[in-house]
């Protein structure tokens, strides 16, 4: 593929995309598409494509190109558009710090260090897994114990097992994948223990991925002891009561020697840290705009970085309304302002983007704290619609048309999710 | 091969033994039990170096807390480890407690220990913003500072290693005998070692280590202490090392603000049994954030990114152990707890002492060479610097680990000075202690590995022994 060179880059780019992954591709698409002329999309792996290259399992691009794809099939056609569309796309480097008024270091594998400028920038750095202290699993620290994305590398990129007896702590789409992926490799998957008492990874995954394979799902059950001094020997795992405290009177030893985790994703913001980025707490991503904009001028964000997703489909979607956005922005063409902001309420984790403006229609992506039956979506009174179920794996899409916002005009929008 | 002395443990004393002992033309050989320097109790510990007040007069401790607390500005200079003298304040939580605070600034203060001084409330909260309003004062001691364990062991066996000094890891001793000519034969599972002299640095392990040579008559109880660390995010909200007032047991659950910036809070203490256990615990957990977040309400373990645990080497009075035993040649340096990092530099001192008076004689090593050579510190450089050197050698300009900032040519050179796992790799560098814990850069440091020392990625430990990370697909036994 064609790639920049670090030596001949441009003093100054339209738009600079840092990730190649699914939202750096889109992101660059967009920023084309509204007469960027020079975009520039950086990666730090040797191709740009990011965790799709992993992702080797089908289910990716039913919402976006109406087919199912593998993850490396759904990369190949936003790389065949990025060329297509004369973006530049550099990779083995790393984006290393952002100013204020964006100037890039960037540090290259082969290459190494230079500064750009860029009109505007989209951070696109996606997220990263959560690890075994983030929840403080008691017990002994052997090797064997890793995150279900590590292993999905070292199986899918690099023809290696992560061991032989596999427990899944979590219930992750990650490790649901792996849990399948490992039975097909002959490793035996004893089980997928989850703390909630629902699961966290999409239902198509709890189907195909363990009741297609008699893996056990164990809900309200946790790994409160883990064993091994050199490599893990084995776990001991306790159901747990609804303040979610283990019940050691009913808990059960396994032999393995594999620990899996798969217990979510963090958005990987390092780089908007430096540039005080105005982050959500709940997200732990960048507080956004309508138009995927930060809290800096000219700076945008889009995909993982800025809440985790569970389908490729609606990063590209986000990710695209992003690059546009910055395209628009280093075009110097004048960005409508948000006049509307919106407030998580009952049964809201978090929605984005944060505001929203009156002046076109938009998609506000939420999460719910717990899974509802036959409820009702309100924003203020604004608009309302019913719902079968909703769940907090599964990511809530709402699309508002303009007439609806325009009475709203300066106003808070409180949103809820209420049983009818 | 005779040698002159035989040094059992690679911990931060036997490493600054072996140190100390290489100024002098000696042929010396420090045999380590696991795969790589400092992996034991060193590793595990708060890296603290104690301002030189805490320690009873009239004991070992005592004595060499504060003359080791004075070596540690030219032991930094010449060996080049994080070590920062950032102070620590003793916190009075209550009037009550202001006794304490006196006790232990007058005790300091006896011993020569400088600067020694009590805050009241407010004092407290502007130096320390992030303290609790219930704080009553605390005791200032400028002299205290933190300093990387496993930074200073590495550096202390480099730089031994540079001046002549043999190292043999993956050898647990597994018997001593000792001939009528008065020489030391230590049977490990490489080979056997030969030596006039024996120095017992082996931890918790130093009791076991001492029977087998004849020397014992002391035990060793292994005393836990679990810790946790927190996100780099939280750089610079305590400056201080905080203590609460002491009790007999233990110095109490500290926070220690870590030379990389990293919040460490711990440690717990309990005794158990096995010497090889390290677990961590939701209790000792619980324990731990309830006691910091008296006084810093601000912590939360929603911010903890690793947690671990560390045994400490414990003697019946809990005093060191430190000095010539019933077998003429052999020494003993055991029961070196805390204050044992701080005491280190002046405990080897001590060693070479008692080995000179047992007869050792030590002439100069002519070509002894006390610096080592920098590390470069990629991530810490100027842009112009970075540049320069990204230019000499492209792997500098390959981020390695992305938390933490490392390059794949420091995690290059970690290997060459001896790091053999991804352990080794992560105390040497950094590389995979940061946020993700090497989710992402493990299997990188791991392609490193195997490239550099041309073994397969399937022979590749966290830590050595059974350690194993991956297997291959068609290997009939992982193991």
């Amino acid at each position: 593929m064609i790639t920049a060179e670090l030596r001949h880059l441009e003093p100054h780019y339209d738009v600079v995309i840092s990730g190649g992954g699914p939202a750096g591709m889109a992101a660059a698409i967009g920023a084309r598409e509204r007469g960027a002329e020079k975009v520039l999309l950086i990666d730090r792996e040797a191709e740009a494509g990011g965790i799709l290259w992993q992702c080797i399992h089908h289910g990716f691009g039913l919402h976006h190109f109406g087919e199912e794809l593998t993850g490396p099939e759904y990369a190949q056609r936003y790389l065949k558009q990025v060329i297509d569309n004369g973006i530049d796309v550099l990779t083995d480097t790393y984006v290393y710090d952002i100013s204020p008024v964006r100037r890039l270091k960037l540090m290259s594998g082969s290459q190494g260090i230079r500064t750009i400028d860029a009109g505007a920038v989209v951070l696109a750095m996606g997220a990263r897994e959560r690890t075994r202290g983030a929840i403080r699993i008691p017990g002994e620290r052997p090797s064997g114990v890793l995150t279900a994305g590590l292993a999905q590398k070292f199986v899918n990129m690099m023809g290696l097992l992560p061991g032989r007896r596999v427990v899944i702590l979590g219930s992750g789409d990650i490790g649901l994948i792996m849990a399948r992926r490992l039975t097909l490799e002959g490793v035996e998957v004893l089980g997928v223990f989850e703390i909630m008492p629902y699961a966290n990874g999409l239902n198509r995954n709890i189907v195909q991925c363990l009741h297609d394979y008699d893996i056990p799902l164990h809900l309200s059950t946790t790994v409160v002891d883990i064993r091994g001094r050199d490599r893990v020997q084995g776990v001991t795992v306790a159901p747990v009561s609804a303040t979610l405290k283990p019940d050691m009177s009913r808990a059960w030893d396994i032999a393995c020697d594999t620990v899996l985790l798969s217990i979510g994703l963090i958005p990987e913001n390092e780089l908007s840290r430096r540039i005080d980025l105005r982050l959500d707490p709940v997200t732990s991503g960048p507080v956004v705009t309508s138009r995927m904009q930060t809290s800096a001028n000219g700076v945008f964000a889009c995909g993982n970085v800025v809440h985790i997703h569970d389908l490729v489909d609606f990063v590209s979607e986000e990710a695209t309304l992003a690059g546009q956005a910055a395209g628009d922005y280093a075009m110097f063409r004048h960005l409508p302002a948000d006049n509307i902001r919106l407030i998580p309420g009952d049964n809201v984790a978090y929605c984005v983007p944060h505001t929203l403006s009156t002046d076109r229609e938009h998609t506000v992506y939420m999460r719910v704290r717990k899974p509802m039956e036959k409820c009702t979506i309100r924003f203020g009174s604004a608009f309302k619609t019913k719902v079968k179920y909703v769940f907090p794996a599964e990511m809530v899409n709402i699309t508002l048309m303009p007439e609806l916002l325009e009475k709203f005009h300066g106003d808070t929008l409180r949103i809820d999710v209420v049983q009818r | 091969m005779l040698y002159d002395v035989a040094i059992v443990g690679g911990g931060v004393i036997g490493c600054a033994i072996a140190r100390a002992l290489s100024r002098f033309h000696l042929r010396i050989i420090l045999v380590e039990k696991e795969c790589e320097i400092g992996f034991g109790t060193s590793k595990s510990n708060s890296g603290i170096i104690h301002a030189g007040h805490h320690a009873s007069p009239g004991t070992l401790k005592g004595e060499l807390e504060w003359a080791g607390n004075q070596m540690w500005d030219a032991l930094h200079d010449e060996l080049d480890f994080g070590f920062a003298r950032n102070g620590e304040l003793m916190l009075a939580m209550a009037p009550d407690q202001m006794a304490t605070l006196e006790h232990y600034r007058r005790q300091g203060a006896g011993r020569g220990v400088t600067g020694l001084e009590i805050w009241d409330g407010e004092r407290v909260r502007r130096e320390e913003p992030a303290l609790s309003a219930t704080v009553v004062a605390g005791l200032h001691a400028p002299t205290a500072g933190v300093a990387n364990p496993y930074e200073v062991c590495f550096s202390l066996i480099d730089n031994a290693r540079a001046n002549g000094v043999e190292i043999l890891v993956d050898s647990p001793v597994a018997a001593i005998a000792c001939d009528g000519d008065g020489v030391f034969t230590l049977s490990t599972r490489q080979r056997p070692v030969h030596a006039r002299f024996v120095v017992n640095a082996a931890g918790v392990f130093a009791d076991e280590v001492a029977r087998m040579a004849g020397a014992g008559g002391f035990r060793i109880r292994p005393r836990r202490g679990e810790e946790y660390l927190l996100d780099k995010r939280l750089k610079g909200m305590v400056r201080h090392i905080i203590f609460p007032c002491p009790t007999p047991q233990s110095k109490g659950i500290l926070v220690i603000p870590t030379y990389d910036g990293t919040l460490m809070v711990g440690p717990t203490a309990a005794f158990i049994e096995d010497k090889d256990e390290r677990t961590t615990s939701a209790a000792g957990s619980d324990e731990i954030f309830a006691a910091v977040r008296r006084f810093v309400p601000g912590i939360s373990e929603r911010d903890c990114i690793a947690e671990f645990a560390g045994l400490r080497a414990v003697t019946d009075d809990e005093d060191f152990i430190i000095g010539p035993s019933a077998q003429k040649g052999f020494i003993n340096c055991a029961g070196i707890q805390s204050p044992g990092l701080t005491a280190s530099p002046a405990i080897a001192e001590r060693i070479v002492a008692i080995l000179r008076d047992e007869g050792l004689e030590m002439t100069p090593n002519p070509t002894y060479q006390p610096h080592i050579v920098r590390r470069v510190l990629f991530a810490s450089l100027g842009l112009e610097d970075q540049v320069r050197l990204a230019a000499e050698d492209s792997r500098y300009g390959r981020i390695g680990c992305r938390c933490e900032q490392i390059s794949e040519r420091e995690i290059i050179d970690a290997i060459h000075a001896g790091a053999r796992t991804l352990d080794g790799i992560k105390f040497r560098t950094r590389a995979g202690m940061g946020r993700c814990q090497g989710g992402f850069c493990s299997w990188r440091s791991m392609q490193l590995l195997s490239s550099e020392l041309g073994i397969p990625m399937t022979a590749i430990t966290k830590r050595g022994g059974n350690s194993w990370i991956v297997c291959d697909r068609d290997e009939g036994d992982a193991a």
